[in-house]
């Protein structure tokens, strides 16, 4: 399994053709505490960029988008109940939403672990 | 992910745009850093939004206390030049509604700065003070402070229509911290023996370590605190007492804008504007009852008018139902859904553990449990008109204990 990240602090691990997506630890850091998170329902088709979901933090909504285009398989159910997991484990028990992916030769577009880690750096 | 969504949501923490000045560092500026504040621009100021996090600040000036720099806030004294005080008095209260003539030295006085048809220009705290020599402002009669992002205005407004026999001191050399909380006069108390015995919307001269500070027992978050005018150059070792007291952290913006929203109190550019009056901010008890029997401020016709007849639309609270927060600028709609209101404020309440906001409706919407649609990005958010403050105020008033 690979894990890229976009340069709007998305992640997306993908085994075969199956995408899990989130947002980054450091974009939780930035966001501070977050209070609700609309994760999109499975069915859904995406475009790479597309706006995929909503996290809002005590101080401000954010956008993200969709690392890749595909069909979403499911969102994250326990993000409803408890959204400080975004806070807490941000890039696994703080997942967004499964995608199946409709390109896989999008992930060449996006960063590896080590190249994001240097993008952050020089934020 | 985008940093905040644009347009359509205005971050709650942006000011009105102003021609203040580029941006300016507070006297604080290197000691917030030193505490790890996340400095964001502010009402002109770089100015930090959170140190540990918004919610955990919130919650602790809730239970123990919390120190806030509002040092961006325009402290104004105000002098008689061949007037006495009851002229400086008359003066003021051609633009504010409050009675002045009447507040007696050390008495604070919540209020509002009018243009000529009633709307407000800013909200305010004014202070009477005692006789020279008893307090840190010099010759001054009056001590204002207004809203960091309307100082430059509100100075250029009050030049405008006060006599020349009045001289207007923006006093930049001072910073204002505020301490809130519970257990703020405690803590303030062991560096500054005598605090407590202010009341709320009283004020005094106090020392420490030889610096004079005047010291209101005020504040813009629902609990009882103070407001602590000190030198700038003093500013920093008193932030570093105060918060070696064990009840004591520093606190951003971010928990200071959700702690005022529980305690209902409006925020200016976002809960008050120019368009926006007295009556239909509801806050009718600004309207002293000496100033509204005279009749003699600037917009009185008309606010009295809506006194005596309701206003067309009323601030009111909202509790949102769910748990997304919907923000400023979003929509209030009828049943068919067409727009009969907007949000000015909103957010998720760390205390209350809901979404709440503050909006103006049509005057037969604003009663206390009056359900109402709200549209944010185009999703309908259902809410019910709550009575305000969403959390109870805890000032310790005259009397009371």
């Amino acid at each position: 399994m690979s894990r890229y990240f976009t340069e709007d602090h998305e992640w997306v691990d993908v085994d075969g053709d199956t995408g899990t997506v989130g947002i980054s630890d450091y974009a939780q850091g930035q966001l501070g505490d977050i209070v609700f998170v609309d994760v999109p329902e499975a069915g859904k088709q995406l475009g790479k960029g597309d706006e995929a979901a909503v996290v809002e933090s005590v101080k401000a909504a954010s956008d993200v988008y969709a690392p890749v285009s595909g069909t979403v398989t499911e969102g994250n159910a326990a993000l409803a109940d408890d959204p400080s997991l975004v806070n807490s484990d941000p890039e696994a028990e703080g997942w967004f939403f499964k995608i199946t992916l409709s390109d896989p030769a999008e992930l060449e577009t996006l960063m590896d672990e080590a190249a994001y880690a240097d993008f952050v750096a020089k934020l | 992910m985008s940093d905040t969504l644009p347009d359509t949501l205005p971050d709650p923490l942006d000011e009105l745009d102003g021609d203040e000045p580029a941006i300016q560092l507070l006297p604080l500026d290197a000691w917030h850093r030193a505490r790890g504040g996340r400095m964001v621009p502010f009402a002109g100021y770089e100015m930090p939004v959170q140190y540990e996090g918004i919610m955990a600040e919130h919650l602790w000036t809730r239970e123990s206390a919390g120190l806030f720099d509002v040092s961006h806030m325009g402290q104004v004294g105000l002098t008689g030049d061949g007037i006495d005080a009851a002229a400086v008095a008359a003066a003021l209260e051609q633009v504010l509604p409050g009675d002045v003539a009447g507040l007696a030295p050390t008495r604070i006085r919540y209020s509002l700065l009018l243009n000529d048809e009633g709307g407000i220009l800013d909200d305010l705290m004014v202070t009477t003070l005692p006789e020279e020599g008893a307090h840190p402002f010099g010759a001054a009669s009056h001590y204002v402070v207004v809203n960091g992002a309307t100082k430059y205005d509100d100075l250029a407004y009050l030049l405008d229509v006060l006599p020349d026999d009045v001289t207007l001191n923006l006093m930049e050399d001072q910073a204002l911290l505020a301490v809130q909380g519970p257990k703020a006069v405690a803590a303030v108390a062991r560096l500054v023996p005598g605090v407590e015995a202010l009341v709320f919307m009283t004020a005094g001269a106090f020392a420490w370590n030889g610096h004079a500070l005047w010291i209101s027992r005020s504040g813009y978050t629902g609990e009882d605190g103070v407001e602590i005018s000190i030198p700038a150059e003093a500013a920093a070792a008193f932030a570093d007492a105060i918060c070696a007291e064990p009840e004591v952290k520093p606190i951003g913006l971010g928990a200071r804008d959700s702690l005022r929203l529980e305690a209902g109190l409006p925020l200016y550019g976002h809960d008050l504007d120019p368009e926006t009056t007295p009556v239909m901010a509801d806050l009718g008890f600004a309207l002293s009852k000496r100033r509204r029997e005279a009749a003699d401020f600037a917009g009185a016709a008309r606010i009295l008018a809506e006194r005596t007849d309701g206003p067309a639309v009323k601030r009111v609270g909202l509790s949102v139902a769910g748990r997304q927060p919907v923000r400023e600028g979003a929509s209030v709609v009828d049943a068919d859904g067409a727009v009969i209101g907007r949000v000015t404020s909103g957010g998720f309440a760390p205390s209350v553990g809901a979404p709440i906001a503050m909006a103006y409706v049509p005057a037969a919407l604003a009663e206390a449990g009056t359900p109402l649609r709200l549209v944010q990005r185009g999703k309908i958010h259902e809410a019910v008109v709550a009575p305000l403050p969403f959390v109870p105020h805890r000032y310790v008033r005259a009397g009371g204990k």
